[in-house]
């Protein structure tokens, strides 16, 4: 009896993870592929479509783009959202309550009507489409993030602490250099990793907001819509590695030293 | 001496300036620009409900809402019906010293890039792909079934998304849970079906009900998924909204339609909200 619920229980867990795993290790089986398209037969391995790639200019300016506009955005989300978290935790703030909410209330609209929002505003004020644009949008997604990240790790504990620094005639900028990010390194780190990898990885916003100049989510969508190729794979592939890469660090760095 | 506190303003204006700037006065461009309509090529800034009318009067337009519930609903329950198990079994029959391991495995695809995600799928499910090939190559079918370009991809392409990020929360919910639970209703005679059925399941019901809240969200406004999967046979409301700004830019009705998209998540919430508040009563 014992057994077989077991049993069931392995065998259910293989068949998810094979569901989970099928489609990333078709495309990264196939991004080795020697013909045109990306379906069997398998006939590699190749590297030629990761050659096509790295030899592929707009495609290697799509990868510097989306790395300065995540840069950058998340930044200042994290910015925005460390001093906003520090407000709100340190400070009785009338209609603090309507206040945070405004703050996060981007979380619970789609990235589309956020788009389109800033489409639409953009297009009346004649600000025409840019990288920068898109920068902007991504501090709207990505600063209730930071802010709720933030705000949740500010424990009293803290503040008894920001007080001693106070006492001992530290002033708010001091203060708020020197002990409170420090202590929230973790919060603060998460808060810029988290919205790094979304603003990496967003898609419409930026491809409602570019044009000529564009991100690498927006370079993939085109080349996809030329419909299926290997090169697709090839990119596709080095993303998730650059992805695992990054993920591994941070789980070694990061939350193995916090743990302890 | 103390050094001078300067306030809260200082600190929380330059969030709430970027909020109110790029959120909120865009949201409010699009529920006026939702009001105005185009014809032809001549915009009508006359305030009016006529996109609003049109939506609800026009089948092809109303079918996308209707799509869309249909499919964001049928996605959330498999997405639950799959995810919940393999939390239980991450969180009960795997050694704990192997859990991290096991669930970072589980969710290590939610990495890739995910347009990229979509197209691997397009990959296993087109009719040259890897699932017409072998079922072909063993025999048990004589010629390709249609499978991308269908509700099925769509359903399936979102079900691997949430199915990975609905085991996350609900593993996290399971680990919460206090054995003593477990060993209360056991030392009352419980066994284990029982006992998951009475105890386990309605204490994971709350945290069940955000991870399907956060996935009808998500998936309801999700434009890339439907759009490289589901293809344009039936639409879903994203896409008809870019159908909106792509073909000839229609800002009003696109403005309009974004609006009724909003609000029907609205609804969702409230809803959802009610039924939380209950439940914990």
């Amino acid at each position: 009896m014992r057994r077989a619920s077991d049993m069931a229980a392995v065998a259910y867990a293989l068949l998810i993870f094979g569901f989970i795993f099928l489609p990333v290790i078709v495309l990264a089986v196939f991004s080795f592929q020697g013909s045109q398209i990306p379906v069997p037969p398998f006939n590699g391995p190749s590297l030629k479509w990761y050659g096509a790639v790295l030899s592929d200019g707009r495609m290697l300016t799509a990868i510097g783009n989306s790395t300065l506009v995540a840069l950058i955005s998340s930044l200042v989300s994290t910015v925005l959202g460390f001093l906003a978290a520090y407000g709100f935790a340190r400070h009785a703030v009338p209609g603090g309550g309507w206040l945070k909410g405004l703050i996060v209330a981007p979380l619970s609209v789609s990235y589309l009507i956020i788009g389109m929002g800033l489409l639409i505003t953009f297009t009346r004020l004649g600000i025409p489409k840019s990288l920068f644009a898109v920068g902007l949008g991504h501090v709207v997604i990505n600063l209730p993030l930071c802010f709720a990240i933030i705000y949740s790790q500010m424990g009293e504990h803290h503040a008894n602490i920001e007080r001693a620094a106070r006492d001992l005639g530290a002033s708010d900028v001091q203060v708020l250099t020197l002990i409170t990010a420090p202590m929230l390194w973790p919060a603060l780190f998460a808060s810029f990793f988290l919205s790094m990898t979304f603003s990496w990885d967003e898609f419409i916003i930026a491809f409602l907001l570019t044009r000529f100049e564009t991100t690498l989510p927006v370079e993939i969508w085109t080349l996809l819509r030329s419909g299926l190729s290997p090169k697709a794979n090839a990119i596709g592939t080095v993303v998730f590695a650059i992805s695992i890469v990054l993920v591994a660090v941070i789980e070694l760095t990061v939350f193995r030293k916090r743990a302890r | 001496m103390r050094g001078r506190r300067l306030g809260p303003w200082p600190f929380i204006a330059p969030a709430l300036a970027y909020t109110a700037l790029f959120f909120a006065i865009p949201f409010v461009v699009m529920a006026v620009v939702s009001l105005w309509t185009l014809s032809g090529t001549a915009l009508d800034m006359t305030p009016g409900f006529g996109n609003y009318i049109r939506f609800f009067t026009t089948e092809s337009f109303f079918k996308a809402i209707r799509n869309s519930l249909e499919v964001t609903a049928l996605v959330t329950i498999v997405s639950v019906v799959l995810a919940y198990p393999m939390a239980w079994i991450l969180a009960e029959k795997v050694p704990v010293r192997w859990q991290r391991m096991a669930l970072i495995l589980a969710i290590l695809p939610f990495w890739t890039s995910y347009v990229v995600r979509s197209y691997a799928w397009l990959l296993v499910l087109a009719e040259k792909g890897v699932i017409n090939s072998w079922l072909m190559g063993l025999g048990l079918l004589n010629e390709p079934v249609q499978m991308a370009n269908t509700r099925f991809a769509t359903v399936l392409g979102f079900a691997h998304f949430f199915v990975m990020l609905l085991t996350l929360t609900i593993y996290a919910n399971l680990k919460q849970l206090s054995p003593n639970y477990r060993r209360a209703a056991a030392d009352l005679g419980a066994n284990g079906i029982q006992t998951f059925i009475h105890v386990i399941l309605p204490l994971t019901l709350p945290g069940i009900m955000v991870g399907a809240f956060l996935t009808f969200v998500l998936a309801i406004g999700d434009y890339i998924t439907p759009q490289i999967l589901g293809g344009s046979n039936e639409l879903l409301m994203p896409q008809l909204i870019m159908l909106q700004i792509l073909r000839k830019p229609d800002f009003p009705m696109a403005s309009a339609l974004s609006i009724i998209l909003m609000i029907v998540v609205s609804i969702a919430y409230l809803a959802c909200a009610r039924w939380l508040k209950l439940e914990r009563a």
